[in-house]
């Protein structure tokens, strides 16, 4: 299943723009600031029904227009259908969806019917960011796959606000009623468990496809790890509570629960990459984890996701682009998308390697 | 949308636009629509509205909306005393009557405990029903709130207050869709999963 066709029309920086792709490898090349990433993200929203990097659409609006639009022809040879897949949105109105003309009642209907991964230079923020990026990238990926977990986490999420709101109005009224954070405690305890138990169990089914990711990229020169670290491990949760009650009381927060949970990276056996990876090894790490992901999508839904590859070549080594493009050219992958500034050094570099492809400049929105 | 002729006309859309659901163009329509009425029209509204606030009366037993201190629910001598379902608001009253499939009798808790929003349990009509059931203990309790974490929390909370004085504590069948409020669920749904409520403790173990 690929992406055949697009056509954006004040989408960004783009008054308008159209463009055939093909099946396999399609390279996007134009001058910095042309608009490659913004092509990238128009793809995007055609999967998410979103940006991939700002949350509010009026972003996405052209200067001074009112509304944007993204046509999309999206193909499936193995079912042999077509289906046209449009975004539009208009200021002060609400974003629609549509496939072949007929509206989505929600966009979640949409979401996973054409998966997709942008590997994008802002992912080392996964690794040198907040705990709650790392936690983030992780649950978008489980509960795409498990709705139950989806449910769980809200669940647990809209517990932990309203026993913060007790604790911040205990702390004001210096009435420390315990009846309700008992009855909160009660039912985040068996949400805990279970989110803690699926997080255990993903990190492990994926940790040996990242690490072969890992070694395919870097040449097999150095152990890379992910641990799953979580309160949960150290203490039964009802104690952790106990332990946490008095700060939690003061500070008006909560402050033990797999909401504090992280995953730790770690190069070489036991160093954090965040303090001890080089920039490439950051690179790699951070690229195995997306490609984790194109397999972990491919093993539950049996279908390729689409991926971006979004001005890679200017932060990898050559080395490190050269098994990149091993991986390419293997063909496991399905449709990609790789952008660069420099046309001619795209072109050559598929061409050592045998890779079909079609390159498209922004610049003159034409076909090469 | 400010008139600069009538300061009269600008009250009144000012007052009107104050309801739910209407913004000021709407309201000046209807301030339009309003002057335009025969003046035995407009007192009907006026007393209509006016009687709204004096002399409808929240039910001393149920909490439900009546014209009599005690509810026609209440009072009925055919309705279930021992069977009572406790509901959000009287909205809910209204979509479980629709049913017809409940001949017991309501308790109406006026929301839901939800700290965020500044309501807990003292804000909501819960002592009192802690108090009735006390007094004069009953066959079953059902537990008729919103399947949301807020729902939820309220179900423990009551649960834990009366599961002692109760023969049985019971919930609304979950087969409504998990997060939806019971306004919006459609009669037959709603008919099915009284008939089909399950226990509380059960339920609840379930669901985790
Ligand atoms: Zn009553």
């Amino acid at each position: 299943m690929h992406l055949d066709k697009i056509q954006l029309i004040n989408f960004k920086n783009y008054k308008s723009l159209q463009f055939d792709f093909n099946g396999k490898v399609n390279g996007i090349v134009g001058s910095n600031g042309c608009g490659k990433t913004n092509l990238l993200d128009a793809i995007h929203y055609l999967s998410f029904c979103k940006s991939y990097f700002s949350g509010q659409d009026i972003f996405s609006i052209k200067f001074d227009e009112e509304l944007f639009a993204i046509h999309g022809v999206f193909s499936n040879p193995e079912l042999n259908t077509i289906d046209k897949i449009s975004c539009t949105y208009k200021k002060g109105a609400r974003k629609v969806m549509k496939s072949n003309g007929k509206e989505y009642e929600r966009l979640s209907d949409h979401i996973g019917r054409y998966p997709l991964i942008m590997v994008s230079p802002y992912d080392n923020d996964i690794i040198n960011g907040g705990s709650e990026l790392r936690r983030k990238f992780f649950d978008v990926i489980i509960s795409q796959f498990d709705k139950e977990y989806l449910y769980q986490l809200i669940s647990y999420q809209k517990l932990i606000m309203q026993r913060n709101a007790v604790l911040k109005q205990c702390n004001e009224t210096r009435n420390y009623d315990m009846s309700l954070i008992q009855i909160f405690d009660n039912q985040l305890i068996p949400l805990g468990y279970s989110i803690f138990e699926k997080r255990k169990a993903f990190i492990a089914e994926i940790l040996p496809i990242f690490k072969n990711y890992y070694s395919q990229l870097s040449g097999n020169q150095e152990e890379v790890d992910i641990v799953y670290e979580s309160g949960l491990e150290k203490c039964s949760f009802e104690e952790g509570l106990k332990s946490t009650s008095q700060v939690d009381f003061r500070l008006g927060f909560t402050n033990f629960g797999v909401h504090k949970d992280d995953y730790l990276f770690y190069i070489g056996s036991d160093k954090p990459i965040k303090r001890f990876g080089s920039q490439g090894q950051q690179k790699s790490f951070s690229l195995a984890l997306k490609l984790s992901q194109f397999d972990y999508i491919f093993s539950k839904t049996k279908r390729k996701p689409i991926l971006l590859l979004d001005d890679i070549f200017d932060k990898l080594d050559p080395k490190r682009i050269a098994h990149l493009l091993d991986l390419v050219g293997e063909k496991f992958f399905g449709q990609v998308f790789i952008s660069d500034t420099d046309k001619n050094r795209l072109h050559q570099i598929l061409n050592e390697y045998h890779i079909e492809h079609t390159l498209y400049d922004i610049n003159t929105q034409k076909m090469i | 949308m400010i008139q600069n002729f009538s300061k009269i006309l600008d009250k009144a859309i000012e007052e009107i636009a104050k309801l739910p659901g209407i913004g000021r163009r709407t309201a000046l329509r209807l301030a339009l629509h309003l002057h335009q009425l025969e003046n035995i029209e407009v007192e009907q509204l006026l007393s209509a509205i006016s009687r709204l606030k004096s002399e409808l009366h929240t039910c001393q037993e149920c909490h439900n909306l009546s014209d009599t201190p005690v509810c026609t629910i209440c009072t009925n001598p055919k309705r279930n005393h021992q069977l009572i379902c406790v509901v959000q608001d009287i909205r809910d009253v209204i979509a479980i009557e629709a049913t017809h499939q409940f001949n017991g009798v309501y308790h109406v808790l006026g929301g839901i405990i939800s700290p965020i929003n500044g309501i807990g349990p003292e804000q909501l009509t819960l002592e009192h029903l802690f108090e009735k059931i006390n007094n004069n203990p009953v066959e079953e309790v059902i537990l008729a709130l919103p399947t949301t974490v807020e729902g939820d929390t309220t179900n423990f909370f009551i649960y834990q207050n009366i599961s002692d004085k109760v023969k049985v504590v019971s919930t609304i069948a979950r087969g409504i869709g998990v997060g939806e409020e019971l306004e919006f669920t459609d009669e037959v749904t709603l008919g099915r999963s009284l008939i089909g409520r399950t226990n509380f403790e059960t339920a609840y173990s379930k669901n985790n």
